[in-house]
């Protein structure tokens, strides 16, 4: 096949100007409105260098990534600007024009490996369509090639590797591939997605490594976005920060992480401080909950999710329970609830021996024992007010009715920050911030002992997710209430913890206060984990690999 | 919750009619100019000023007897179409959050009983009872219900497994709360689809049982038996059984434009106001 030769100019790779971009929506009850996503922003990009794009949800980082491929994601539409990729406005490429683009010049990897795979197909097929779609490559030169990258990119077995299908190999793995999968057309540019965001911590440095070595080695430039300064700080040239659809800074990125110009900069930098004074058990009182010797499988599996498992939790405390996932801290808080009878051992709940199975216990033990969720917004019900979300434990465990219910809903919504004015709202028309903070008020409408949060900040922006643990940290103050706190992000459990149980493959293998977990010498793998917090300092990535002692689960 | 002024024509005709029919329906010895049984001119005579639409088999006025025949074909495919659901919607929700043999049990009855062709089934059942309306109602009712319960199950699944759910469950709700508060608010647009959808099967049935002769039984006035009544008159170009037979599809198009509206309308995620 003839090799097309691509256009090269001088000038920069990817030059945007004055991009505007905007999407129509139907509010309800209301006439359709045009919005602006992404308002005048204008960027370069030199061949070779990498450029992170950051900002929290609705920045339009996506939105502007995808631009470059001459892309509106569900209805957004492109109305003003140009994006010159090597030197020609590709917006008025034509739909012919932009098919011989992308996968050519320009390649995307996206958030969710998984989904972004076809599972119908093997890995290899997958890898090389782009190349032998244009016409780039033989079959076996890019086959050739596709093998290089896995190697390049340290996958296991890079020879067999792509006659794998896509759910047999691991979400780190083949996030990789995916990468494999843009380079393998040998494009001049990459979108990197938060190709890391959904993946574990140890994995992501792994994910990380590969992508910021495979970027180094062949040369490629690329537009890396993600909501994480840490992360952005490892891979790229030159960060811009973007919030609202409008630029609030742009630099080189020694220059934003730590001379940030603008105050919003500045805020995102610094977001991960919280100062909290560890308190340490009370001598001699019972803990409020404590989990004996607890073991637990899901249906009648001889795998055991938990096993034997021992933490205890005092009043007004806070226990961390931190784990990849796969490491049954999530097992272990539906253990704790009854959700998932243990098969040995037992819950022991201020003073009293809790029955295994949830449906055997009493009202005033379900009470006393509440629960948040992770996703904010499928734990609550779509077609119910928030004053019905919030009112609805207040009557059931308290028979408070009308007015006297109405009363201690709005006084909820005050301690959670939010007005009154939101009780009839629908979940839909909150943000995801207000949405978590609605459960943390249903939670506390029980006037419970114990919350069990379930990595109630992971799906947040940093600045929300900051915003939500100060507002745990006073309501504990407040009322007294102890957290059982699941997550797998370190950050948070250094700012909210007195207790922390480090959990590996059901296990607990690290388990104590705060300040002697955090303290060295360190198991191997709380040494991976601590060491696999992405920190905002230039050059940590290469330091953190190389002073690794263990695999992470990913490989 | 529904918005009048952003109607799609297809809605509006749809709307139109079945307020149409609706009205005939429930204004019948208002509106209509005759008795259902009162003979009043010759057999099959043409449409005139007098007799709008011509006069039926037995000369009675056809105008007035489809109106009649609204009301009884509406009325007992409502009625069945009321019961299915009601039967269906709540055993089909309470498979899915008990779960375990009761669901199994349930799902293998209703499996039995979809395996048997609905119209044999029905011939069978009904031409051993006696035909009143009453047993039309059951035996419709029962049939679609195994539909509703299909569907209303396996919708309930879906959501019984949302977080909302388990949050329920873990304050500690009863049965009903969960079935009435958590979970069917959140099934009902595909329930509400499917309500058009089965009224039309019930509207259908009917008539297919009526012309057989195992349905209404005459003088009452459906539009099934008028079809059956007035079948020969087609032989001599006679059009008067093409009437109800027309009626019958207009009733299904139009309902269904309403259903599909409806769905448009309740299918996104905006909590109630959408």
């Amino acid at each position: 096949m003839a090799k097309a030769a691509k256009p090269k100019a001088g000038g920069p790779l990817l030059d945007i100007r004055n991009l505007r971009i905007e999407a129509t929506v139907y509010p309800p009850g209301e006439d359709p409105r045009t919005v602006t996503i992404v308002d005048d922003v204008s960027l370069t990009l030199e061949r070779g260098k990498v450029l992170g794009l950051i900002g929290e949800s609705g920045a339009g980082k996506s939105t502007i990534g995808l631009s470059s491929m001459a892309y509106g994601r569900g209805g957004v539409r492109i109305t003003g600007g140009e994006v010159l990729l090597n030197g020609r406005d590709i917006l008025k490429a034509g739909k012919g024009g932009i098919r011989k683009i992308r996968g050519r010049e320009v390649c995307y990897v996206a958030q969710s490996a998984a989904a972004a795979f076809n599972p119908a197909h093997r890995l290899m097929d997958q890898v090389v369509e782009a190349a032998l779609e244009h016409g780039t490559a033989s079959r076996a030169e890019a086959e050739k090639r596709a093998k290089k990258l896995f190697r390049k990119l340290s996958l296991p077995d890079p020879d067999n590797i792509g006659n794998r299908y896509p759910h047999q190999v691991s979400g780190g793995q083949l996030q990789r591939v995916m990468t494999a999968m843009a380079l393998c057309s040998e494009p001049d540019l990459i979108v990197f997605d938060e190709p890391t965001t959904a993946l574990d911590v140890t994995t992501q440095i792994d994910v990380l490594a590969a992508i910021k070595d495979a970027i180094r080695d062949t040369g490629v430039a690329a537009l890396y976005i993600t909501h994480d300064l840490a992360v952005v700080a490892q891979v790229s040239d030159e960060i811009m920060v973007l919030r609202h659809g409008k630029l609030v800074e742009w630099g080189a990125t020694r220059q934003i992480i730590k001379e940030p110009r603008q105050e919003y900069t500045n805020k995102l930098v610094s977001v991960h401080e919280i100062e909290h004074l560890e308190k340490t058990a009370p001598e001699g009182k019972a803990p409020l909950l404590s989990v004996k010797n607890v073991t637990a499988s899901y249906g009648n599996s001889s795998v055991k999710v938990l096993k034997d498992v021992s933490v205890d939790i005092y009043p007004g405390q806070t226990l961390a329970v931190v784990g990849e996932s796969g490491s049954g801290k999530s097992t272990l808080a539906r253990a704790v609830t009854g959700l998932l009878p243990p098969s040995q051992g037992s819950v022991v709940f201020d003073g009293r021996t809790l029955s295994n199975a949830m449906k055997d216990r009493t009202r005033n033990d379900l009470r006393e024992l509440q629960m948040i969720y992770q996703m904010a917004d499928v734990a609550m019900n779509p077609r119910q007010t928030v004053a019905t979300i919030i009112g609805r434990p207040l009557e059931f465990y308290f028979d408070l009715r009308g007015a006297e219910r109405d009363r201690r809903v709005a006084e909820l919504l005050d301690q959670i920050e939010m007005g009154k004015g939101f009780a009839d709202r629908y979940p839909a028309e909150l943000s995801g911030g207000q949405k978590q903070r609605v459960c943390i008020a249903r939670a506390l409408a029980a006037k419970p002992k114990l919350i069990i949060c379930d990595e109630v900040t992971s799906a947040l922006d940093p600045l929300v997710a900051h915003g939500i643990l100060r507002l745990l940290l006073e309501l504990q103050a407040q009322e007294d209430v102890a957290y059982l706190f699941i997550t797998h992000d370190l950050a948070t459990v250094k700012s909210i913890a007195d207790a922390i149980a480090v959990m590996y493959r059901g296990e607990v293998v690290r388990y104590g206060s705060k300040s002697t977990v955090l303290t060295p010498p360190f198991d191997a793998y709380t040494e991976l984990l601590l060491s696999s917090v992405p920190e905002m300092e230039l050059g940590w990535l290469e330091k953190a690999i190389g002073s690794r002692r263990m695999e992470s689960a990913g490989n | 919750m529904f918005d009048f002024k952003r109607i799609t024509p297809g809605a509006a005709i749809g709307l139109f009619f079945t307020a149409l029919f609706l009205f005939a329906a429930l204004f019948a010895p208002w509106i209509a100019p005759y008795g259902k049984a009162q003979i009043v001119g010759g057999v099959w005579e043409p449409m005139s000023s007098q007799y709008w639409l011509g006069t039926d088999n037995l000369g009675r006025d056809l105008l007035s007897r489809m109106i009649y025949g609204a009301r009884t074909t509406i009325f007992i495919a409502a009625m069945a179409t009321a019961l299915s659901f009601s039967l269906g919607a709540i055993l089909g929700f309470t498979a899915a959050v008990v779960g375990g043999w009761p669901d199994t049990v349930m799902s293998r009855f209703v499996d039995l009983l979809m395996s048997i062709p609905t119209l044999i089934f029905g011939l069978v059942v009904l031409s051993v009872l006696p035909t009143t309306i009453i047993t039309l109602i059951l035996v419709m009712g029962l049939l679609d219900a195994t539909r509703v319960y299909r569907l209303s199950r396996a919708v309930a699944v879906d959501i019984n497994v949302m977080d909302y759910v388990e949050a329920a469950k873990l304050r500690g709700e009863g049965m009903g709360w969960i079935i009435f508060r958590e979970i069917l608010p959140n099934a009902l647009s595909p329930l509400v689809s499917e309500l058009g959808l089965r009224f039309i099967y019930a509207v259908l049935f009917l008539s297919a049982l009526s012309f057989l002769g195992l349905g209404v039984q005459p003088p009452e006035a459906d539009w099934g038996g008028m079809v059956k009544e007035n079948k020969d008159g087609i032989v001599f170009g006679i059009p008067a059984a093409l009437i109800p037979a027309a009626a019958i599809a207009a009733l299904a198009i139009s309902v269904n434009l309403v259903a599909d509206w409806v769905l448009n309308r309740t299918t996104s995620l905006k909590g109630g106001r959408g």
